[in-house]
This record gives C-alpha cells, structure tokens and sequence, in this order.
C-alpha cells in the first residue's frame, strides 16, 4: 500500500502540472479538449484520494470538479472571475495533496470552497450540483447500501420475486444465473422458469430475450438486500419484489421482449478515435524505467567510451595507420559510441518545464503580497536537462524570481514615474547553447542600485571603504555570503540565505552564475550549467608525475608565474603577486601528498575561485590538456576523500582524481587565514 | 477460480490498485490506459472474463470505450464493471446505456472489488 501511496502522489504531482498548464491555457481562451483535461486532472486526484481516506483533499476536489464538469458541459463560461477562481482552486487543491502527503493540516478552503460551490450552484442549477450535495456524498468505502430503499420494513417471512429480464439485460453481458445465485445466498431460494413465451425453434432469435423466472425467497431478508442483488440490471429486466404474505395478483403483462440493436445501444463511439486531440507530445509513448537502470547503462556507456579511447590509443602505437580497415573500423566506432553516449545522457533528460511550471503561482503570490503588477513569461520550457539537475534547480530559481519581484521591480506607482508600464515582466527562460544549458531570470525593473550595494558591503565589513570596484566586481558583491539589500529583512525574499546560497548551488551543480545589469532598466541573471551530472569538463594537470583533473567551472585563469611574484611566509605559506593583487599560494601537491612536485616558480599556477574563501591560486607542475570526463564517484565505491571530489579513467586508461578546489581549501584553510591577515589592504 | 481481466484507467494509482487487488485474488491481470489503449488490448487479448474500465479518460472515454468492447466480435458478451466515483444514478444510467454490466464505486476495497467482479463473472 505504501508504494502505491507514493506512486499516488507522484501521479499527483503529475496531474497538478498538467492542471496548472491547463488553468494556465484558460486564461488565454478555453478550448474543449484544455477543460476536460483540468477535470480528468482534478477527477483522478480526487478519485485515487478517496482510497486513502484523504477526506478534506476530496471535498474540496468534489467542489473543484463541480465546476469544471460544469465548464465541460457548457453551463458554466470561463473568464475572468471564473478562472482567477479556478486558480486559486488549482493552488489549494496542490496544497491539499501536500498536506495530505507530509501529514500536515488541511489547508484552509472554505472561502474558496463557499466560492466554488456559489458558482456551482448559481449558474449549473442542477440538483446533482447542488451545494447540499457535498455532505450528502459518502466518500468513506463500504457503503452500499441503495439510499433511496424505503424505511427498513419491519422483518418479513420472504420475498416472492419474479424476474424477466430484457434483451438489453443480456447485451450488456450480465448473466441471470448469478443473479439467481446471489439470491440464493441471501436465504432460502426457490425458483421456477417462465417458459412460456418461448417460441419455435424457427422463430427463435438469438438476441431476444424469452426468460422469466418467479421465485420465493425465505428468510429475514430486508428488502434493500434483494434490491442490491438486482441494481446492475435496473431498468433491463421486469423486476417484481412483493412480501410473502401477499399474492402475487396478476403476472406482469408479458411485453414482446423488446431488441434493441447493439449499435443503437452504444453511443456513437466511432468519433472518438478520429479525434484531432493528440496534441504534440500527448502521443508519445513513454515507459517508467527505474533510475538505477539508467544510471548503470550511463555508467556503462562511460566504460566503453574509455575502451574505445584506450584501444584507439594502442592501435596508435601499432602504428596502424587511420586509413586502414582497422582504422575505418574504430573511427566508425568512436562515432557511434558518440551517438550511443548522447542517447543514453538523454535518457536521463527531461524538459525544464516541471520546474519552470511552478513558478507562475509563486509570481502570482507575491504579486498579491507586494501589490505590484507582474507578468511573468516563460520561454524554452522544452528544454531538456538532467533529471538531477533539474531536480536541484528549484531552489535557486525560486529564489531568484523571488529577488526579481521583490527588489527588482518597482511598485506600479514608482513604474509609471519612471515612463515604464505599470505591469513589470519577469522573463524566465532557458537554452541550449554549446554543450550546455543557460537559464535566464531577467526583469525589467530597476536593476541593482550599485552605490547601495558598495555601501551595504562597506557596512558589512565585506569591502575596504576606499576600494576601487568595477561596475561587475560591484554588482558581484550580491554573492558575497551574508550579504542582503533589502533595507528591512522582508518575509519574501527571505532572512539571510541570500545569492550566495543560490551561486553555491549553482556551483554545485558544476555551472556559473553571471549577472547582466543596467541600472533603472533592470537585471538579469544567467546561469549556465551543464547538461548532465555525469560528465564533467576538466583541466587536466600534472602534479609530481601524476595526473589530476581540475573542474573548469572552478577556474579563473591560469598563468606562468615569475619566481619574484612568489613570496614566502615561512613553510608553506606563500603569497602570489597576481597583476598587483595579493592571492594565498597553495603547494598543491604537499596537500595532496604528492612527493617531487616542481617549485611553483618552475611549474605553472592555475588561479581558482573558492566557496568562501575567495580566489586561491593553486601550483601544479604543468597543464596537460582540456577535455570532458566520465565521472567515478568515491562515495559510491570507497569513501569520501577530502579534497577529491571523484575520479575519472583518462584515454590511455590511467586513473586521474578529479580535485574538489572547496576540500582543498578546507584541508590549508589555517595557512589561508594566516594568509588573508597578511593580505596588504587596499586590494 | 482464476480469471483474466482488463482494467482499463489512465490514473496510475488506480490501476495499480486494481493490479494488486485482483492478482491477490488470483486473477490474470492486463492492463491499458485510456479507451484507445483498451480497444488495442482487445485486439490481442484471448478471451477475457471481465473488463473493469473508467469513465473519464483521455482520448477515448470509458463510454466509447464500453461501446467498443460491445460492437468488439471476440469480445461483446464480456462483462464490464465501470469506475465511478459518481454515486448519482445519472452516471449509472448513462453506463448502463453504453453497454456496462455493472459498477464499482470509488474508493473500493479490495473484497468490494472482487465481490463486484463474482458478481458479474462466474
């Protein structure tokens, strides 16, 4: 049960997206196919959830698919008021799943419940509708019993019971012996067959119904009980239930038997195929398939691609030539393993769209909570990342739409002062540009009050008073932890957890975050990051005669350092000169362990940007070359390491360790700290 | 005894509700999820003892569905119990008129379910 309480809600989640899209496309003109899709969406929901008692979610529901049953049937238009209503409904309704899947309280509804049911009742005027309806629905399972069986009467001897069903009884394949069966089991049962209308063999159709049976049924059996046994057949059979103790007076007139054709019985379900309704996408035929399968097959396809590279390597050394067969044949290989690898990564893929869905309510929230007008526009939705990825893009989105409303546009007053429209807009979009995805929170607000930031970060002691920034070393200060411009901690944009959080998060997922801004004209933010987890692009440098992979995305520059840029403050504590800054000098390989390291003055310094600590210049003995890896992580086989993030296997099938810049600089952070005392202010 | 039985809804939860409902009785279970998935589950289905279907499905609803299986030369005379959360006669009606059997109404148990599926099926 529990897996299908999990399969419940991720079905939930599902049918919530694929309402909100459908609420969404009703602000823009309803379409038939677009309202049934939000009611089968608010009908399943309700439907599965009465399975687990979730009674408040299924009351609500009930209100919800009212009105759009009522929609659906055209009692109701959509506009305006209906559908900020159905929005609203939408929004309370994903509240409800929540509460109902993390135990919580049932969210507070009754004003839009009360709303819904007005509608409901005002314009549908049916008394299956009707608001009263809702308490008299039994939601709880077990319950059976027929409502409108009169009174129980008081207990009888028995029932006599004559049956005769209708060709259309046995149409719709029921089958009268069971029926009989189940009196049977009820008490007492006998029964004897009407034949009599039986004709001659030669006139005997197949589809007519010739049949009846009168029985005599024993026992203290309430009527609702015999009455159950025939619900099914309602309305396809002459069904007479009198007392015992009272005669059967006539026999019901014996009705020709009437036959219907089959086809007049069915409704006209030949449309129904024809219908243009496979939107693009709604085709597709999809399987579930458990992560874990995937993850072996990506791991797989990373070892062969090493294979392929490794063999590739020693038919070199053959000295086989590329234009022989052999050569033909592994070129052709490495192709199709390209292939193979981009197909099994997009496996792993999915469109940005479930995160980016979400985020119209938020704009809607704070809309109403700051009084401003927004309209928020969402482009490149189809754009597909790796599931982790977009998994763990929520959180930093959030936030940075959330900054976007809260201090990038202006109040409507403040908007028409400045000659913009009173409605901002908060643009959202992401896509595919070399290898890698880019999302984009731009606005046209305000943009970042620069001389604000610069003095935010002299108050907190971020900055020197005097230092000299660039408009983008400015506008970088937001990164900086602890940093907040909102003059009052608001209660959208948070307390504290700030965009350092959102870079770190950004960073973690192996991408950058960089920040376009024009003052009074507004700011965007782009984050760049790549399209899987799996691989990564990497320096890949030498240090003491081994091999260690540098993740770009942790890389400023790199340079060949002067011995007299180098100054020492005892073992192990050096500073680099770098164009007149001062950065803390890390032997990479005396924290790695790594004996026979060159001197940095004789090696080459790759300059890296850490969490926390800053920029940090680490020595390697010389660059070896740029290239993507397949990530091996430890975690998974050993055991973290510190200041190793993963490892990799490189072509030539040696094994590199893919450093972690933020564990390494976890492992000196005392020599850092020293370090930065000694830092000459000013920088 | 053992009988084969389709069972045809577009809510996951629901037909894995019904998978593990009947198959703990021993039934043979196929599953499809919309009417168009059913009439295909027909197509390639040996004799079937019950179809169990919903109402509300997209591209083909339980309705054209039940008309399908009706109209269907192997399949007409299957008994066919439709879902419905609707405790109101109207759906009833309108089920009856497609062609159903009978109903189940939602949420069930699983002994509703299968007491459901004895009465319509030997």
């Amino acid at each position: 049960m529990e897996a299908i309480r999990q399969t419940y809600f991720q079905e939930c989640e599902e049918l919530l997206l694929a309402m909100e899209e459908g609420l969404l496309a009703l602000e823009n003109g309803a379409d038939g196919e677009t309202i049934n899709a939000v009611f089968r969406a608010v009908h399943s929901i309700k439907g599965s959830g009465g399975a687990f008692g979730f009674e408040a979610l299924v009351r609500f529901a009930h209100g919800f698919e009212t009105v759009m049953d009522q929609l659906r049937a055209g009692q109701l238009e959509a506009g305006g008021d209906v559908t900020a209503l159905l929005l609203r409904a939408g929004d309370l309704l994903a509240d409800h799943v929540a509460a109902a899947r993390d135990g919580g309280a049932a969210p507070e509804d009754g004003e839009v419940s009360a709303a819904l049911a007005a509608l409901a009742g005002a314009e549908g005027g049916d008394e299956d509708f009707a608001p009263a309806d809702f308490e008299g629905l039994d939601f709880v399972p077990l319950q059976i019993v027929v409502e409108d069986a009169p009174p129980a009467p008081t207990p009888m001897q028995g029932w006599r019971i004559r049956f005769a069903p209708h060709a259309a009884l046995y149409a719709n394949a029921s089958e009268p012996a069971l029926l009989l069966r189940a009196l049977r089991g009820l008490g007492d049962l006998t029964v004897a067959a009407d034949v009599s209308t039986l004709p001659a063999l030669e006139a005997l159709s197949p589809q007519a119904a010739y049949f009846a049976w009168d029985m005599t049924l024993a026992g203290d059996i309430p009527r609702a009980a015999v009455e159950e046994v025939f619900d099914f057949v309602t309305g396809q059979c002459d069904l007479d239930i009198a007392p015992l103790t009272f005669l059967l007076v006539a026999p019901p007139e014996a009705d020709a038997p009437q036959i219907v054709p089959l086809a007049q019985v069915a409704p006209p379900a030949e449309k129904a195929p024809e219908k243009p309704d496979r939107k693009d996408g709604e085709s597709r035929q999809t399987i579930r398939v458990d992560l874990d399968k995937v993850d072996r097959l990506v791991n797989l396809v990373g070892e062969l691609v090493i294979t392929q590279a490794m063999l590739s390597q020693r038919v070199a050394e053959c000295k086989i030539p590329r234009a022989s067969s052999v050569g033909n044949g592994l070129a052709e290989l490495e192709h199709l393993l390209r292939e193979l690898q981009d197909s099994v990564m997009a496996i792993r893929t999915q469109p940005v769209k479930s995160v980016f869905q979400r985020m119209p309510r938020l704009v809607r929230e704070l809309a109403a909570q700051t009084a401003k007008k927004v309209h928020l526009v969402l482009e490149g939705e189809a754009t597909e990342v790796d599931k982790t990825v977009i998994e763990r893009l929520g959180e930093p989105l959030t936030h940075m739409i959330r900054n976007a409303v809260d201090h990038g546009l202006e109040s409507p007053e403040e908007r028409r002062a400045a000659g913009k429209s009173e409605e901002g807009t908060v643009t959202l979009s992401a896509e595919h540009r070399g290898g890698r995805i880019v999302i984009e929170v731009a606005d046209d607000g305000r943009g970042i009050d620069r001389a604000r930031v610069r003095q935010k970060a002299v108050e907190r002691g971020l900055i020197p008073a005097g230092a000299t920034l660039s408009d983008e070393e400015t506008d970088n200060l937001i990164f900086m932890p602890g940093f907040s411009t909102a003059k009052e901690v608001s209660n959208i944009s948070g307390r504290g957890v700030g965009m350092d959080v959102v870079r770190r998060n950004i960073v973690d997922l192996g991408g950058r975050i960089v920040i376009g801004n024009s003052p009074s004209q507004g700011s965007r933010f782009s984050l760049t990051l790549p399209l899987t987890l799996a691989v990564l692009d990497g320096m890949v440098v030498a240090i003491g005669g081994q091999t260690f992979v540098l993740p770009l995305t942790h890389i400023v520059e790199s340079l060949k350092p002067r011995a007299a840029d180098i100054q020492a403050f005892g073992r192990g504590r050096n500073l680099l000169n770098v164009r007149g800054a001062y950065v803390p000098l890390v032997m990479t390989g005396e924290i790695l362990n790594v004996p026979d390291a060159r001197p940095p003055s004789d090696g080459v310094v790759i300059l890296v940007e850490s969490q926390g600590t800053g920029r940090l210049a680490l020595a390697v003995d010389a660059i070896l070359g740029q290239r993507q890896v397949v990530i091996k992580s430890f975690e998974d086989n050993y055991r973290h390491i510190g200041g190793i993030a993963a490892a990799t296997i490189l072509g030539d099938g040696r094994v590199a360790l893919i450093l972690d810049v933020d564990g390494i600089v976890a492992r000196c952070r005392d020599r850092i700290a020293d370090l930065n005392d000694l830092q000459p202010t000013g920088t | 005894m053992s009988k084969t039985i389709l069972t045809v809804d577009d809510s996951r939860t629901m037909r894995d509700m019904l998978r593990l409902a009947l198959s703990d009785a021993g039934h043979a279970v196929i599953q499809a999820d919309d009417g168009v998935a059913g009439v295909a589950a027909l197509a390639q289905a040996g004799p079937l003892d019950v179809i169990i279907t919903d109402i509300n499905m997209p591209r083909m609803d339980g309705f054209g569905f039940i008309g399908e299986v009706r109209r269907h030369p192997l399949h007409r005379a299957t008994p066919i119990l439709v879902l419905t959360t609707e405790n109101d006669a109207g759906k009833k009606q309108q089920a009856r008129e497609a062609g159903a059997t009978g109903w189940i109404v939602k949420p069930f148990d699983p002994a509703r379910l299968l007491a459901a599926v004895a009465r319509v099926s030997p």
